[in-house]
């Protein structure tokens, strides 16, 4: 017998909800951090491991994204309009700052 | 009082618009009040009592007696930098080094209290090199800016303009009577806003003032203020004041440094500190309502050759005698 249209849908929802979904490909986060005004914007971050966070100077003097042990986080000079990017592998608090400006500092919590 | 003024060098001591139906006398007093509102006071440190001196009649300083060290200052010339506050800081050094090379008497040499470049990048070290040679000087003496240590410490500066402290970034010599002692402050930064000394460096310091006479005058050039003079924008040294107390038991003590692009000065004890201004840009003076930060200012046209300038400093030998003369590009 043929199902009819409405006995098909229920069967096909109920086939779904059985069958383990595949789960989606993680797409890795990515995270902008914007440099204005001498000030990381957002200052202070919180993002999963596996996440890319990119660092954009828009001032008109450069600017760095420096740990303060040096690593990981190790940007060249950011003239205007510059990026940096850093994967986040690792659980922890990474605190940075600008060694040309170094009032200005941020962090990024690394957590699960 | 000033121990510095911005103002025409070369304008003062002319009455305005002489009119012959004064008497010469009278002509005379007017330059003399001119010079002393106009370009530049005379200081005597000896003693430790700085009494400004009178100008020459014409306004032009006293005939410097013989044995007169005079060198030229210049800061902050940030090679690369090429935004509307400046599009053009290669013409600005330019017009500088024709200010220089038009003075009357050749300054023994001229340092440069550090940002010479705007981004440490090899080629505009090498730009500023070679601009630097068009000076009519025996000598260019220099201290690193933080724009000069960027990516890869003062490796790439020093590079470029090692030869004083031969493959060291602080350095010490001695000329015309005095002790000169050029400095690195732009490294070092711990946790907090402000850059260092350092303990090796202030050690060295500790070392080098130790074979040099209480009155000897000293002279010492470093790129950040040595005096906080805002600390939220990293406009002072966190280990100064180990650097001044070094410096206290002599008779007369100078202290250049650029860094702020613009004019500031302070008298500690007989240590007397000045900020110079830039070749690129101004900057704007801290605590003013609604400028949070130290960028960049782009004046109306016209207006920036004002703010941008050289120093020309004078020491008289054997009296610890010193002028500084603020001379901007525009007058």
């Amino acid at each position: 017998m043929k199902p009819d249209k409405k006995t098909g849908l229920a069967l096909t929802l109920l086939a779904a909800l059985a069958a383990p979904l595949p789960a989606p490909a993680a797409a890795p986060a990515q995270v902008t951090v914007s440099i204005a005004g001498f000030a990381y914007g957002p200052a202070e971050l919180t993002v999963r491991p596996g996440t890319e966070v990119t660092w954009i100077n828009h001032d008109q003097v450069p600017h760095t994204v420096t740990s303060r042990t040096g690593k990981p986080l190790a940007s060249p000079a950011l003239d205007t309009d510059d990026r940096y990017s850093h994967t986040f592998t690792q659980a922890g608090d990474f605190e940075y700052y600008c060694t040309v400006h170094p009032f200005m500092s941020g962090v990024v919590h690394v957590r699960q | 009082m000033t121990a510095s003024d911005h103002g025409p060098d070369r304008n003062a001591g002319h009455a305005p618009a002489p009119d012959p139906a004064h008497d010469a006398g009278r002509r005379r007093a007017l330059g003399c009040l001119a010079a002393w509102t106009g370009a530049a006071v005379l200081w005597n440190i000896a003693g430790g009592v700085p009494r400004a001196l009178g100008m020459a009649s014409g306004g032009a300083a006293a005939a410097a007696p013989p044995g007169t060290l005079s060198f030229v200052q210049i800061s902050d010339t940030h090679i690369g930098f090429s935004k509307a506050a400046n599009p053009d800081v290669v013409g600005s050094l330019r017009r500088a080094i024709a200010d220089i090379n038009a003075l009357p008497q050749r300054p023994a040499f001229v340092v440069h209290t550090g940002d010479i470049s705007h981004l440490s990048r090899a080629d505009q070290f090498g730009q500023a090199r070679e601009l630097f040679q068009e000076i009519r000087t025996d000598r260019l003496h220099t201290v690193p800016g933080e724009h000069d240590a960027i990516d890869d410490g003062v490796a790439g500066y020093l590079r470029a303009f090692g030869a004083d402290g031969r493959g060291r970034s602080w350095y010490s010599f001695d000329q015309g009577g005095a002790h000169f002692i050029g400095l690195n402050n732009v490294q070092n930064f711990k946790a907090g806003t402000m850059a260092a000394l350092g303990d090796e460096q202030l050690a060295w310091l500790k070392a080098d003032l130790a074979g040099v006479a209480h009155s000897t005058p000293v002279v010492v050039l470093a790129h950040i203020p040595l005096w906080t003079i805002w600390a939220p924008w990293g406009w002072g040294t966190s280990d100064a004041d180990a650097a001044l107390a070094l410096l206290r038991p002599f008779g007369s003590v100078t202290v250049l440094n650029g860094h702020i692009h613009q004019v500031m000065q302070k008298m500690e004890g007989h240590v007397a500190l000045h900020t110079a201004m830039s070749l690129a840009y101004p900057l704007p003076t801290p605590g003013q309502a609604g400028i949070g930060e130290p960028g960049p200012v782009t004046v109306p046209p016209g207006q920036l050759g004002r703010l941008l300038g050289t120093r020309r400093v004078s020491l008289v030998r054997g009296r610890g005698l010193l002028a500084l003369i603020d001379t901007p590009l525009d007058r």
